[in-house]
């Protein structure tokens, strides 16, 4: 039952979220915010991961294909479709729900806690409008980041691949251009956009709606972390059987 | 003036006010008192739309509440400050921010004008050079003042506290019901304040409703309280013994 109340709860916070905006000149400033604590945030920490587990993700594919009749270019070929298809947009949105999204819930739930939120409230602001809605514009740059993991990705792929001799440049540039579909990419950034609204929201809720003091923020940091990892997997799996199948 | 008419509020099965009625004068400091539990804040709340009631009515200058559209309430939120128990300045904004926040928010003011209004208000509350201080920065007390320099930034008409002198020593919290009143009455400001703090009561406690298990136990102000014999209220104000002294001297200098 408490399930049902929470998920009603969030689709009527969503719905409030877009309602009774606030005054233009203030939310650009938030976003703009929101971008530089979301966004350029995140920019460091995506690029470090994603060039490594690219180069991880090289090795792996070139250890396992030891067959002398599987082709050396599909290393590159396995490192982008890997990369494109799963890494950049679900985990990497996984670990953003780690960073972002512990981010939203307890900068939020702080509010909460201090009525800060109240405060809003009485002064006759849409606290939704003008706590959540930022969020959701400033990630909705998020296809930006996964476009950065994907291209640092490949590169980590690369580097591995020529410096640890596994196959030639030449070889793992085919590989890349093999068989190339430009709708896995597409696939890819529609995937990116829900998931950007979910990084977004459920954060958000988690904090918003929590009660208590200072551990219970941190209790709601974490519950926030395990429902958008899980709304995250799930939507993927429908996502993919929806799109590619 | 504020007229509230037998304020119902339950919490599921658990009835938290049975029936309130009072009203809230002009210019007048009004002060709820009780002890924890009573239900001051759900009061509160009540009051300020935060909370919904299930039976009574809230009537500001003569406009009942419950009857407004969404956009009539916002136009009566607009005209409230509120001064919170926490204080709850925005920590992510500086102190000149905060203060600022309402206009930006309500006004179409240019920045020099809404600078210009900061710097009246700072200066009104002992701030002159608190502009770009961030909260946490600041002590109880000066954040106390912050606080109320952003509720009465905007010119309002009505002015709640919470608590507002919960966490303060004994001298600043006197500077800050000082300063309450003054504003209340240099502003002709509807002023309610929640309170436990005696020193307030009989300080600036020119109306004063006295909350007991959800239920308006008592109504006077800071003069009649000493006289009065309702139990409820003397066994709660006059609890400390040095109060039971000041009563008692009270009344034989009045006699």
């Amino acid at each position: 039952m408490t399930y049902l109340h929470n998920i009603g709860s969030y689709f009527l916070m969503t719905i409030e979220m877009f309602r009774k905006p606030t005054k233009w000149s203030v939310m650009k400033q938030l976003i703009l915010k929101d971008i530089d604590d979301l966004i350029i945030g995140s920019l460091g920490i995506a690029a470090f991961i994603s060039f490594f587990v690219g180069g991880v993700i090289t090795i792996q594919t070139a250890l396992n294909i030891d067959n002398p009749l599987i082709p050396d270019y599909l290393v590159g070929y396995a490192t982008r479709q890997s990369i494109i298809l799963e890494f950049a947009p679900t985990f990497m949105s996984i670990i953003m729900a780690g960073k972002v999204g512990s981010f939203i819930t307890s900068s939020i739930g702080t509010m909460r806690v201090t009525e800060q939120i109240d405060a809003l409230e009485v002064m006759g602001i849409n606290s939704l409008n003008y706590l959540i809605f930022p969020k959701f514009a400033a990630l909705l740059l998020y296809p930006f980041v996964i476009s950065i993991a994907m291209f640092l990705g490949i590169l980590g792929g690369l580097a591995a691949c020529v410096y640890g001799g596994f196959t030639t440049f030449e070889s793992y540039v085919y590989g890349l251009q093999d068989d190339f579909i430009v709708f896995h990419v597409v696939y890819a950034f529609i995937k990116t956009l829900v998931f950007a609204f979910i990084l977004a929201t459920i954060p958000s809720f988690h904090g918003y709606y929590m009660k208590g003091g200072a551990l219970e923020v941190g209790k709601a940091s974490t519950t926030s972390f395990v429902w958008t990892s899980v709304v995250i997997i799930v939507i993927n799996y429908f996502l993919t059987q929806m799109l590619l199948s | 003036m504020i007229v509230v008419d037998n304020l119902h509020k339950s919490f599921g099965d658990t009835k938290v006010l049975k029936g309130i009625s009072t009203n809230f004068e002009k210019g007048k400091t009004n002060l709820i008192i009780g002890q924890s539990g009573s239900g001051k804040t759900v009061f509160l709340k009540c009051l300020l739309g935060l909370f919904n009631y299930q039976e009574g009515s809230i009537a500001y200058d003569g406009k009942v509440l419950a009857k407004l559209s969404e956009s009539e309430k916002r136009d009566i939120r607009a005209e409230i400050g509120m001064v919170f128990q926490g204080s709850a300045l925005f920590d992510s904004m500086t102190i000149e921010e905060n203060v600022m926040f309402p206009l930006r928010m309500f006004t179409k003011q240019s920045k020099s004008e809404m600078r210009d209004r900061v710097d009246v208000v700072l200066n009104r509350v002992n701030l002159p050079n608190a502009h770009n201080k961030m909260p946490s920065e600041a002590s109880g007390g000066m954040q106390k003042r912050v606080a109320i320099a952003r509720a009465i930034v905007n010119n309002p008409k009505y002015l709640f506290c919470d608590e507002p002198n919960s966490g303060l020593d004994p001298k600043t919290s006197i500077v800050i019901d000082n300063l309450i009143q003054e504003i209340t009455d240099e502003y002709q400001i509807t002023t309610v304040i929640n309170s436990h703090d005696m020193n307030s009561v009989m300080e600036i406690g020119e109306k004063i409703i006295f909350l007991k298990n959800g239920l308006k136990a008592w109504e006077g102000s800071n003069e009649t309280i000493f006289k009065t014999e309702n139990e409820a209220v003397t066994d709660f104000v006059y609890s400390s013994n040095l109060f039971k002294k000041v009563r008692k001297m009270y009344i034989e200098e009045n006699e």
